[in-house]
């Protein structure tokens, strides 16, 4: 399978799998993410796509460091990150693979003033606190805060639009490597949305940042990235080049994305997401249909899971 | 100058600006100021003879005496002295050791330590208070208010572990903990800043919650004859009124006013752990 050329990856995931172990004695396991292999290069973006529950964020989780792999290895810049144990490696790492969670709200303790999240960047990864104020403002300003607004205030104060975007402010005060950002846009309006998705690319191209941009909307997908993961039960089912994915999708369930494809200007709506019994059987079919294929190119720089047997 | 140490900690200005906490701050603080000064007000010894038995509330006793024409006052003030003490002891010492047992069990839940955390604690919660307290008695010929305070919390702390634990266990999936985490924010950092204060009431109602069991667990051994070798409490006036069949006998002050002062402590102690939640609380502050 074409692993896109390992040299000039700044992280490469090979075989990552996370199965959580949940419920009395630990007997109950749920196989989160199975196998997932990728690259990331700089100065590109990169869209997880799959819906709820598919391990997404979970794959987002493992990069952060947030939680163990069950076995797989995340490769930063040539070490394996499940070996970075002390605090001054791991303030390193975080230095440069940060990321925005899934829910803007559960992301600010509600006991401390929104600012706080600029602080502890500020006192952990040794910024000059002189200038703090003077950046903190312009970087909010930069992602369409009004700084007299927004700072000083409590979470449950401000939107979840406006606390999302801190916390995409918070990511631009660092100079990172690496952005995981998990259905970002999702508490956002139509207005700031298409604003802040270019800020990102910009950033990207401008800063040779490399992003992990996680979503369930193809159509974002489609709009800012360069590569494509599509996920399906928590493998990696279909992958490479955007333009040809979404050109030529292959693998039933990206063929099922494809047919409903909801509007980008229409706000996220979480009820919108299942998984019709129909799509599970034809993706059942195909598996049996391709037995012992695995992952097969179909072209370069489009690869498809062809059955997971 | 007050005002900008009250900017700086605004939480302390919410505190004591909210009617609950004022309120059983107030009634707490009286209890503790009658325990401190109250000795000092009566004539009497707790131990003596100081009037003529059954008397009811009178100038001369303002709480009455008992059947052996103790100063109910006199034993009360005294015994709640003592009282107090154990309980502030006992009850700060379980809180602590079950508060630092717990976040740590529950910070790293799963992991060995986290098994051998709560080993220790299991093994503590089979020992036997009672059977804990005759061995040492054995070796102590003498047990004051430390020692006391020592045997009790020793068997009081594993709930407090076991319960911290499971809310560390939640508090520690809470995406803001993941975002302290990418901000490289020390461990400790993390558990004070993230978990601690948010678990801050919790910790206080443990404390009162262990302020009064220990206390009770006091009164309990002072009945089997194990308490303090020397003194009275609060609990130990009450067990006597008791045992004297107090109620029955129409010396309804004897029993009830101790057990009233509890009860007034408990619920004082109450009111300021409400108060200070929605002190703590931005969201609840507002309302
Ligand atoms: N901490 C956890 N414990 C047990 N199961 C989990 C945990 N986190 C996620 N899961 C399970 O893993 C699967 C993938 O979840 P997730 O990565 O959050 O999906 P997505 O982000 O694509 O919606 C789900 O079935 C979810 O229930
Ligand atoms: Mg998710």
């Amino acid at each position: 399978m074409s692993v896109p050329s390992s040299n000039d990856s700044i992280l490469s995931v090979r075989g990552l799998t996370k199965v959580f172990y949940s419920g009395v004695f630990r007997r109950q396991a749920t196989v989160a993410v199975k196998d997932v292999w990728f690259e990331m290069k700089p100065g590109t973006i990169l869209s997880l796509i799959g819906e709820s529950g598919s391990g997404k964020t979970t794959i987002g989780k493992l990069i952060l460091k947030l939680i163990q792999p069950t076995s797989g290895q995340i490769i930063y810049k040539g070490t394996d990150i499940a070996h970075l144990k002390n605090k001054e490696q791991l303030r390193d790492y975080y230095r440069k693979v940060q990321g925005v969670f899934q829910d803007p709200f559960a992301t600010f303790n509600p006991l401390y003033r929104v600012d706080r999240i600029f602080n502890m960047v500020y006192s952990s990864f040794g910024l000059d606190q002189g200038k703090k104020d003077e950046q903190v403002r312009e970087v909010l300003e930069s992602v369409n805060l009004d700084p007299d607004r927004t700072l000083g205030k409590f979470p449950h104060q401000l939107s979840g639009g406006q606390l999302q975007r801190l916390l995409i402010a918070r990511t631009l005060l660092m100079d990172v490597d690496i952005l995981i950002a998990d259905e970002l846009i999702s508490m956002l309006d139509a207005s700031t949305r298409i604003g802040i998705l270019n800020l990102l690319v910009d950033i990207c191209k401008s800063r040779g940042m490399s992003i992990l941009f996680i979503t369930h909307d193809l159509n974002l997908g489609y709009y800012i990235s360069d590569y494509t993961l599509i996920m399906y039960k928590g493998r990696l089912v279909e992958k490479g080049d955007t333009k040809k994915i979404y050109e030529n999708p292959v693998h039933p369930y990206t063929k099922m994305l494809f047919e409903s494809v909801p509007d980008i200007h229409r706000k996220w709506d979480r009820s919108e997401e299942f998984l019709p019994e129909h799509v599970v059987q034809e993706v059942r079919e195909f598996y049996a249909a391709n037995e012992g294929r695995g992952f097969e190119d179909v072209e370069e720089e489009h690869t498809v899971l062809f059955s997971d047997r | 100058m007050i005002a900008s140490f009250l900017k700086e900690h605004e939480n302390l200005y919410y505190a004591l600006t909210n009617k609950k906490v004022i309120v059983g701050l107030v009634l707490f603080l009286s209890i503790v100021l009658l325990a401190l000064v109250g000795p000092m007000l009566t004539p009497y010894d707790y131990e003596g003879y100081a009037g003529m038995p059954y008397d009811p509330p009178s100038p001369n006793h303002w709480f009455g005496t008992t059947i052996m024409g103790r100063d109910v006052f006199t034993l009360t003030v005294y015994g709640l002295r003592s009282t107090l003490l154990v309980g502030f002891i006992a009850g700060t010492i379980a809180t602590v050791v079950g508060c630092i047992i717990g976040f740590l069990a529950g910070y790293y839940g799963g992991s060995w330590f986290d098994e051998i955390l709560m080993m220790i604690t299991n093994i503590f919660v089979v020992i036997p208070q009672l059977a804990l307290l005759i061995i040492i008695s054995a070796f102590l010929k003498v047990r004051g208010i430390i020692v006391m305070s020592v045997i009790v919390s020793a068997t009081a702390w594993p709930w407090t572990a076991r319960a911290v634990r499971s809310q560390t266990l939640s508090l520690k999936n809470q995406e803001y903990v993941s975002l302290s985490r990418i901000s490289a924010l020390s461990v400790a950092r993390i558990l004070r800043e993230d978990i601690a204060s948010n678990m801050f009431s919790y910790v206080f109602m443990v404390f009162i919650l262990q302020f009064n069991g220990t206390m009770l667990s006091t009164v309990q051994l002072e009945f089997l004859g194990l308490g303090p070798t020397r003194g009275v409490s609060l609990g130990l006036v009450m067990q006597d009124a008791v045992n004297w069949n107090a109620i029955q006998l129409g010396m309804w002050w004897w029993a009830i006013i101790p057990g009233l002062i509890i009860t007034v402590m408990i619920t004082s102690l109450y009111l300021v752990n409400t108060g200070l939640d929605a002190a703590f609380n931005p969201r609840l502050r507002e309302a």
